[in-house]
C-alpha cells in the first residue's frame, strides 16, 4: 500500500531554484567590491535572506506544508528577532544622556573594605 | 488499531501513515526552532560586538579568503539540490537514484569540510589568527579584530560540527536505503535529514556575508 | 470401576489478576529500556526525588549556617558553593523537569486519548540526557564545587574563580537538551495524537499550560546552551568572549543568560498551574471560571515572559531605556497571571468544595502564589528595584512562587494522581497533615526573608550584621519544620504502596480522560480509543462533593 502524503515537486523547479541561489551567490560576492558604503551590509543581508527563503519554501517544501509548519517558521524567525533587536536596543541606547552628577560619571575611588574574621560589615 | 497497518511501517504508538509522516516533519522542525535559537545566541552576540567594533571587525573580515567562502556557499548550494532531488526520489521510490544522489550530497559535505579545514582554518592558524593557539596580529585594533576571529572560529565550528553531523546522517541513511528501508510511501527518515541539511545550508547562506563581506573589498 | 472425584477449592477470587503497565514486565531492563511514557514518568519521578534531596541538603546547610551573624558552620567560600549547587540542582534537575516529566509523561498521553507520546524512543533518551547531566553536575559537586551562583556571572565564571565552572556548565548544557527533546516531545504530540472529538478547547487545562511550558522549552533552552559553550570555551580556551579588555561585554552574558532565565522561571510555575487548574476544578466539582481566558493566559505568560528578562539588570548598567521597556513589560507579565488567580478564585464560589490534601496544596498555592506575584510588581519597579536588587526581598519573592507556588502545585498533583498512578490510596490524614505542616513551614522559612530583604541583608552572604540574627534564625527554625513536611509523604506514600487500599479507576469521582481508565492504567492506557463528546470538567449544575474511600 502506497500512500503519498506530501507533495512531489518537479525536477525542473529544483534546477531552477539552484540556478537562481548560485547566481543571487555571485551577485552578493560581487556587489562587496562595489562602494555603496552602509548599503554593502543591507544589500548582502537581503541577498541573504532571498536566498534562504527560496531554499525554505523550494527546497523544504514549505510552498507545500500544512498551515501549522508555516506558523513554527513564523515563531522561530520572531523569536530570534526579539532576542537580536531588543539585546541591541540596549547597547544602542547606552550613554545617551551625560549627567555628571550620576554615580557612573564620578571619578572613581577605590574602597578597601577589611573582610577578616571578627570585623563587623558595618564600616 | 488500523487493520490495514503494516506493523513494520507505522509505529505503534500512531494510528496510520499520515499521522506519523506528519509527526515527523512537525518534529523535525520544531527542532529546527530550537537550532535558530542557538545559533541565534551567537548571531545576537556577533551583531552587538559588530555594532560595537566595527573598525576591528572589518579588518579581521578581510583576512578571510572571499574566494574559499563563496566556493564553499556553492558547494553546499549544490548538496541541496541533490539532497532535494535525493528526497523526490525517495518520493517516487527509486531506489538506486535515491543512493546516488545521497552520495553526492555527503561528498558535496566533505568537501566543504576539507576547505573549511584544511584549506581555511589552517591557513588562518598558520598566519597567526587563532585566538587561544596562536594569536600574533599586532596591527590597528588589534583586540577588536581577535574578537572578531574568537566569532569566526566558533561560529564556523558550530556549523563545521552540524555539516559532520549531516553527514554521518548521510551515511546513516545511504546505509538503510541499500538494505531497502525505504520505499514509496515509507521514506520520512529521508525528507526529515533533507529538512536538517538544508537548514544548515542555510546557516551558512548568512554566514559567508556576515563574516567575509564586511565593508566590502573595493 | 470407580470413578475419581476430584474438589476443586473454589480459590476466594478477590481481584482477577490484571495485567497493567506496572506488571507487564518484570526486571531492570523492562524499566531501564522501556518506551512507555509510565514507566519513563517513574524513572523520572526517582531521578528528580534524588535531586531534590541534594538540594535540600545544600539548603539546609545553608539556613543552619545563617543562625549565626558570623556564619555558624562554613567558610564564605563553602557557603558560595552551596548557594550555587542549591541553586543549579533545584532549578535544572528539579523545578524544570519534574511536573513536565513526571506527571506530564504520565498524564498527557492518557488525557488525550492517544497509546504513547509521538516519540517514545525519544523521551526514553530525554531521560538518560537528563542522567548524563546529573554525572556532570554531581561531579562537580563531589570534585569540590562550584562557587559561581546557578547564574555563572561573567568574568567572575570565566576569569576569576577555579572552581569546577566547565563540568557544571556542561551540566547545565546537557540538561537542557533533555528539556529540549521533552518539549518537542510535547508538542508534537498535544497536536497530533488526540483523540476524536477532542478540539482544543475541550482540553484539560494541564494540556494548555504544559503546551506552553513547551514552547519555552523549545525557544529559551537553545540560548542557555550556546551561553554555557561560550563560558566553556572562554575557560578552556583562553578567549575572552566576555572580557573587556577584547572589547567583550559582561552585560552580554547577562542578556544571553537572562533571555533564557527569565522563560526558564516561567517554565518551572506554568506547569504547576496547569495542575492546580485541574484540581480546583476536581475538588470544587465545578469547570474552571474563565476556561478560555485561563488557557489564553498560559500562552500570554509563555509569550510576555520573553520580554522581560532585563529585569534582572536594571542595576548592572544596560541602559535606561531598556529597563523602562522591561519594567513596563514585567507589569504587563502580571496581568495573566492574576486572571489565573481570579479564575481560580471564582471557581470556587458556590463549588461543592472540599478538603483533601490535593485541595490543601492547592489553595495554599493560590495565597502563596499570589504574595510571590505581588512581591515580584515591587521588583518590577525600577525605583523600587535599585534597593531590594540582590537583597534577601528577591530571594523570598522567588521562594514563595517556586516553592509556595511550584513545589506545592507538584505535591497537589503527585498526591492527586498517585491512585492513577499506582492503584493505591494513601492515608488522607497524613498528607493532609503533611500540607498543613509544609506550609506553616514554609511561611515560617520565608516570610521573614521579606522583611530581611527590605531591611538591608543583601544574599548570597555567609554572614551579617548582628541585628538581623532574630528573623534568621526564625528562618531556619521554619526551614526545619519544611522539611519534616516534606519527608512524611515519603513514608506515607511509601507505605501506601504496600498497604493502602484499592484505587479504583476513579477514586475522587470527577471529570477526566484519565479516570475513565483502571488504576494502574493498561500498557496502551485505554482499551480502546476513546471519543470526546463533552466540554472539559463538564460536571452538572448541582455536582455532589468528592468522597473518597480513603479515610
Amino acid at each position: 500500500m502506497s500512500e503519498l502524503v506530501s507533495h512531489v515537486e518537479r525536477k525542473k523547479v529544483y534546477v531552477l531554484v539552484w540556478v537562481i541561489l548560485l547566481c543571487f551567490t555571485a551577485l552578493t560576492t560581487g556587489v562587496a567590491y562595489i562602494d555603496l558604503g552602509a548599503f554593502n551590509t543591507v544589500v548582502a543581508l537581503a541577498i541573504a535572506v532571498c536566498k534562504a527563503s527560496i531554499v525554505v519554501l523550494f527546497f523544504m517544501h514549505l510552498r507545500h506544508s500544512e498551515k501549522l509548519i508555516r506558523v513554527v517558521v513564523g515563531v522561530a524567525i520572531f523569536w530570534l528577532c526579539i532576542l537580536i533587536v531588543i539585546s541591541l536596543s540596549d547597547f544602542a541606547t547606552r550613554n545617551r544622556i551625560h549627567n555628571p552628577s550620576w554615580p557612573q560619571n564620578q571619578p572613581m575611588t577605590v574602597h578597601h573594605l577589611d573582610m577578616s574574621p571578627g570585623t563587623t560589615t558595618a564600616q | 488499531m488500523s487493520e490495514e497497518q503494516h506493523a513494520t511501517l507505522v509505529a505503534e504508538q500512531f494510528d496510520d501513515q499520515v499521522q506519523q509522516y506528519q509527526a515527523a516533519s512537525l518534529g523535525m522542525w520544531v527542532f529546527l526552532t530550537t537550532e535558530v535559537l542557538f545559533f541565534g545566541g551567537l548571531f545576537a552576540s556577533y551583531t552587538i560586538y559588530r555594532y560595537l567594533h566595527y573598525p576591528g571587525f572589518e579588518i579581521g573580515s578581510h583576512h578571510l579568503e572571499v574566494l574559499w567562502g563563496a566556493t564553499n556557499t556553492a558547494v553546499l548550494i549544490c548538496s541541496s539540490l541533490t539532497m532535494a532531488l535525493a528526497v523526490r526520489a525517495a518520493q517516487l521510490g527509486k531506489i538506486k537514484d535515491l543512493i546516488g544522489l545521497l552520495v553526492v550530497t555527503l561528498i558535496f559535505g566533505l568537501i566543504f569540510l576539507f576547505i573549511k579545514f584544511a584549506m581555511e582554518w589552517r591557513h588562518e592558524y598558520l598566519h597567526g589568527l587563532a585566538p587561544g593557539v596562536n594569536f600574533t596580529y599586532a596591527g590597528p585594533h588589534a583586540h577588536q579584530v581577535e574578537m572578531f576571529m574568537i566569532f569566526y572560529f566558533v561560529l564556523t565550528g558550530l556549523h563545521a560540527l552540524h555539516m559532520i553531523v549531516g553527514c554521518g546522517i548521510m551515511t546513516t541513511l545511504i546505509i538503510l536505503a541499500a538494505r531497502g528501508a525505504f520505499s514509496k510511501g515509507h521514506y520520512n527518515a529521508v525528507e526529515i535529514a533533507g529538512l536538517y541539511w538544508h537548514f544548515v545550508d542555510i546557516v551558512w547562506i548568512f554566514l559567508f556575508p556576515l563574516l567575509y563581506l564586511i565593508g566590502g573589498r573595493y | 470401576m470407580g470413578t475419581v472425584t476430584t474438589t476443586t477449592l473454589q480459590q476466594p477470587q478477590a481481584e482477577e489478576y490484571r495485567v497493567h503497565y506496572l506488571n507487564a514486565a518484570y526486571g531492570i531492563k523492562s524499566w531501564l529500556l522501556t518506551t512507555d511514557h509510565k514507566r519513563i514518568a517513574w524513572l523520572y519521578l526517582m531521578s528528580t526525588t534524588f535531586f531534590f534531596i541534594v538540594g535540600g541538603v545544600a539548603a539546609a546547610m545553608m539556613r543552619l549556617n545563617l543562625i549565626s551573624p558570623q556564619g555558624a558552620i562554613v567558610e564564605p567560600a563553602t557557603y558560595n558553593k552551596l548557594f550555587t549547587i542549591h541553586g543549579t540542582i533545584m532549578i535544572f534537575f528539579f523545578l524544570a523537569p519534574v511536573v513536565p516529566t513526571v506527571l506530564g509523561n504520565f498524564l498527557i498521553p492518557m488525557m488525550i486519548g492517544a497509546r504513547d507520546v509521538a516519540f517514545p524512543k525519544l523521551n526514553l533518551l530525554s531521560w538518560y540526557i537528563f542522567i548524563t547531566a546529573g554525572m556532570f553536575l554531581l561531579y562537580s559537586v563531589i570534585a569540590g564545587g562550584v562557587d559561581t551562583g546557578w547564574t555563572f556571572y561573567t568574568p567572575l565564571s570565566t576569569s576569576y574563580v577555579d572552581t569546577h565552572v566547565v563540568s557544571a556548565a556542561m551540566a547545565v548544557f546537557i540538561s537542557g537538551f533533555s528539556s529540549i527533546l521533552t518539549g518537542l516531545n510535547f508538542v508534537v504530540t498535544i497536536h497530533k495524537m488526540r483523540c476524536p472529538g477532542l478540539t482544543w478547547f475541550r482540553l484539560p487545562l494541564f494540556i494548555w499550560s504544559l503546551y506552553a511550558a513547551s514552547l519555552i522549552f523549545i525557544l529559551a533552552m537553545p540560548v542557555i546552551a550556546i551561553t554555557m559553550v561560550l563560558v566553556v570555551l572562554e575557560r578552556l580556551f583562553h578567549v575572552g568572549i566576555f572580557d573587556p579588555a577584547l572589547g567583550g561585554d559582561p552585560i552580554l552574558f547577562q542578556h544571553l543568560f537572562w533571555f533564557f532565565g527569565h522563560p526558564e522561571v516561567y517554565v518551572l510555575v506554568l506547569p504547576a498551574m496547569g495542575v492546580i487548574s485541574e484540581l480546583i476544578a476536581a475538588f470544587s466539582r465545578r469547570r474552571v471560571f474563565g476556561y478560555g481566558f485561563v488557557a489564553f493566559s498560559s500562552f500570554g505568560i509563555a509569550l510576555l515572559g520573553f520580554l522581560v528578562w532585563g529585569h534582572h539588570m536594571f542595576v548592572s548598567g544596560q541602559s535606561v531605556y531598556a529597563g523602562i521597556f522591561f519594567s513596563a513589560m514585567t507589569m504587563a507579565v502580571a496581568i495573566p497571571s492574576a486572571i489565573k488567580v481570579f479564575s481560580w478564585t471564582a471557581t470556587l464560589y458556590k463549588g461543592s468544595v472540599s478538603y483533601e490534601a490535593p485541595m490543601l496544596y492547592a489553595l495554599g498555592f493560590i495565597g502563596l502564589f499570589t504574595i510571590g506575584g505581588l512581591t515580584g510588581v515591587f521588583l518590577a519597579s525600577l525605583g523600587l528595584d535599585v534597593f531590594l536588587h540582590d537583597t534577601y526581598f528577591v530571594i523570598a519573592h522567588f521562594h514563595f512562587i517556586m516553592v509556595g507556588g511550584a513545589i506545592m502545585g507538584y505535591m497537589g498533583g503527585l498526591h492527586y494522581w498517585w491512585p492513577k498512578m499506582t492503584g493505591k490510596l494513601y492515608p488522607d490524614y497524613w498528607a493532609r497533615l503533611a500540607a498543613c505542616i509544609i506550609f506553616i513551614g514554609f511561611v515560617l522559612t520565608f516570610g521573614p526573608q521579606f522583611i530581611l530583604g527590605f531591611e538591608g541583608m543583601p544574599r548570597r552572604y555567609a554572614m551579617y550584621p548582628p541585628n538581623f540574627q532574630f528573623l534568621n534564625i526564625m528562618s531556619s527554625a521554619g526551614a526545619s519544620i519544611l522539611a519534616v513536611g516534606y519527608i512524611m509523604p515519603l513514608f506515607y506514600l511509601i507505605w501506601s504502596l504496600k498497604y493502602g487500599a484499592d484505587a479504583g479507576p476513579n477514586p475522587w469521582g470527577v471529570k477526566g480522560l484519565e479516570w475513565e481508565t483502571a488504576s494502574p492504567p493498561p500498557v496502551h492506557n485505554f482499551d480502546k480509543t476513546p471519543v470526546v463528546t463533552e466540554e472539559a470538567y463538564a460536571y452538572g449544575a448541582h455536582p455532589a462533593p468528592v468522597t473518597t474511600a480513603a479515610s
